[in-house]
């Protein structure tokens, strides 16, 4: 073990910024012991609120609490979040622009255990089409303790999307995260590799092995899905001509879908995409084999890295096109 | 406690017949909008607007300010005419409802509008949002009150219940729903739509202390909301029974009114029965 999980990382981090800002108060639909809020709930039982199995009800209420100038952290599961209660989040956080920060657990694939039906795999594209809501997707462990003060200070709705599992550790304990600033973590001109969440550590691996094979490529963290850091993947896109996007997500709606609306708008590169390919997750025996099932593996990572730069060279996209 | 002097019933009557005339002014101009529900709620927003709520149009935001949340916002012309008359905003901006660069909307909106304290529209919200607006006031030791408007045709909307589960859970005692329990929605009458009897024992059964009032009568309207604030471990709502369309003859109970304006003969027939001279 060793590496901490996303779910720890940011239980015990609300839990310590709780003590520092008696304005947060935390709300949990039956999963406190799932998102990991009962850590929060334990230290402040009084600020601390347990709607039961009613989504839209803790969205809701949430609501109310911001409106009284409270700053409320409602946890649930990602799929239920972004689904069942997106009337609420929609209209009573967004549109009505209330300071509700959404912190969305068993994101992705990561609740590998209860399989496709607690899967969130377009969260990203229901929330990034929201109006005023700002969509973050942490890395590692270290990165998502840095995200709840962040997100706590923001005033505004946040989307703050968490796995249940433990991601590759990519960043120490002297990151800086600001919301809407991607992150380069690896220079280079031949390819640009954009990844967000747990596939970042992932994507580093294959920048790792591409560089063995003589292919220099960059990587950038995209942390904030929404506002996007355009300057940033612009650049790439015109100094490497060649990108590759990597999600724990479908390739619908999410990452993909943000890197592919801003170079079809700015600078049309070959662009390979690493996520679902619009299916269903299925049960698994553990988070890291479900995603190399469904071609979120390091191997694919790079293999996509090669058809990006291929396509660059060749300037034939017509060979490469795929189903 | 004070009751209303016989003075006081009359004036807020009177405020309650110039809340119908205002809003079916606004309708008829814009063309748009919905007089039924708007005429239930007169007498309900006249007591709350011109009585009862602790507001000062001049300070909006003053954190001790009692919350309303109309939540039943399709009723939005009546919330507009009792804003407007209580002073949040010039009644002239009634008469640009809906142009592009006015601050009404089709719903409330709590960014746009002044004193419009939550954005509604798409039924349901109220409840849950008033149960959070509720918390925090205590949690900030504020005593202000929060009061949500809901239908009854609404009240189908599972996440009322989830609300009020909530409201309960937390004896959220300055919380208190009034129901315009009129028995009307947009596709018929409640009882043949989906019967909301025995609403009563419903919300008892999910811990509420439930009053009743004739939602026409200022003196009932104004002792049950009274009488709320002596309930101190629970959330209160008042089933007040109500008329669709009150006071205007042809749209009484009729759920073609829900959401249609009315022309100009049937505007002018309307405001003749509210003794409005044309």
């Amino acid at each position: 073990m060793g590496v901490m999980s996303i779910r720890e990382a940011y239980g015990r981090a609300l839990a310590a910024y709780g003590a520092e800002n008696p304005e947060v108060v935390v709300l949990d639909a039956d999963t406190s012991f799932s998102t990991l809020s009962h850590f929060f709930a334990e230290a402040f039982p009084d600020r601390f609120f347990n709607v039961g199995i009613a989504e839209p009800c803790l969205v809701d209420v949430a609501v109310g609490l911001a409106l009284g100038g409270k700053i409320p952290f409602a946890n649930a599961f990602a799929a239920l979040i972004s689904l069942r209660a997106a009337e609420q989040v929609r209209t009573s956080v967004c549109y009505a622009r209330t300071n509700v920060k959404l912190a969305a657990g068993y994101a992705g694939l990561s609740d590998f255990k209860d399989g496709p039906s607690h899967n969130a795999i377009m969260d990203l594209a229901v929330m990034r089409a929201m109006p005023e809501m700002i969509v973050i997707v942490p890395a590692d462990a270290v990165e998502t303790s840095k995200w709840v003060k962040v997100v706590a200070e923001y005033d505004g709705p946040v989307y703050l999307r968490l796995s249940r599992a433990a991601a590759p550790p990519v960043h120490d304990e002297s990151l800086k995260v600001e919301i809407g600033k991607g992150l380069t973590l690896r220079p280079g001109d031949d390819v640009c590799l954009i990844a967000t969440g747990s596939m970042v550590g992932r994507t580093m691996e294959a920048a790792e092995r591409l560089s063995r094979e003589g292919i220099d490529a960059r990587v950038l963290e995209i942390h904030t899905l929404k506002p996007l850091d355009r300057e940033l993947i612009i650049q790439a896109a015109e100094e490497t001509g060649a990108l590759v996007t990597a999600e724990e997500h479908s390739v619908i709606g999410g990452l993909a879908g943000a890197i592919s609306e801003t170079l079809a708008g700015a600078f049309p590169a070959p662009l390979e995409r690493i996520g679902l390919r619009d299916t269903f997750g299925r049960t698994g025996l553990d988070p890291e084999t479900l995603m190399d099932f469904y071609g979120l593996g390091v191997e694919d990572i790079i293999r996509a890295g090669r058809r990006a730069l291929e396509r660059k060279t060749t300037g034939n996209v017509d060979r490469v096109r795929r189903a | 406690m004070a009751s209303l002097t016989e003075s006081r019933i009359l004036e807020l009557e009177q405020i309650g017949r110039q809340l119908r005339i205002d809003s079916l002014k606004m309708i008829h101009r814009r063309k748009a909008g919905h007089p039924g529900g708007c005429l239930s709620l007169a007498e309900i927003m006249a007591v709350l607007y011109f009585s009862k709520l602790r507001i000062d149009p001049e300070r909006p935001g003053w954190p001790e300010r009692d919350r309303l949340i109309l939540s039943k916002g399709h009723a939005a012309a009546i919330l507009y005419a009792a804003l407007a008359r209580r002073g949040f905003f010039p009644a002239e901006d009634w008469n640009r409802w809906g142009e592009l660069d006015c601050h009404l909307q089709g719903h409330p909106d709590r960014l746009k509008t002044p004193g419009v304290e939550m954005t509604t529209g798409l039924l349901g919200h109220g409840v849950a949002i008033g149960a959070g607006l509720a918390l925090a006031g205590r949690l900030k030791g504020l005593n202000y009150r929060v009061f949500v408007v809901l239908g009854d045709g609404e009240c189908q909307a599972g996440i009322v219940w989830e609300g009020a589960m909530t409201a309960s859970k937390y004896h959220l005692a300055n919380l208190v729903a009034i129901l315009d329990y009129n028995d009307v929605q947009l596709d018929g009458p409640v009882h043949e739509i989906m019967p909301m009897e025995p609403i009563a024992s419903k919300w008892l059964a999910f811990n509420w202390a439930v009053l009743e009032a004739d939602g026409h009568n200022i003196r009932q309207i104004h002792e049950a909301l009274e009488a709320a604030e002596n309930i101190h471990d629970r959330p209160t709502i008042i089933v007040a029974r109500t008329t669709k369309g009150k006071g205007v003859s042809f749209m009484e109970n009729e759920a073609y009114w829900h959401g249609v304006a009315p022309n100009d003969a049937q505007f002018n027939q309307a405001l003749a029965e509210l003794g409005e001279v044309v």
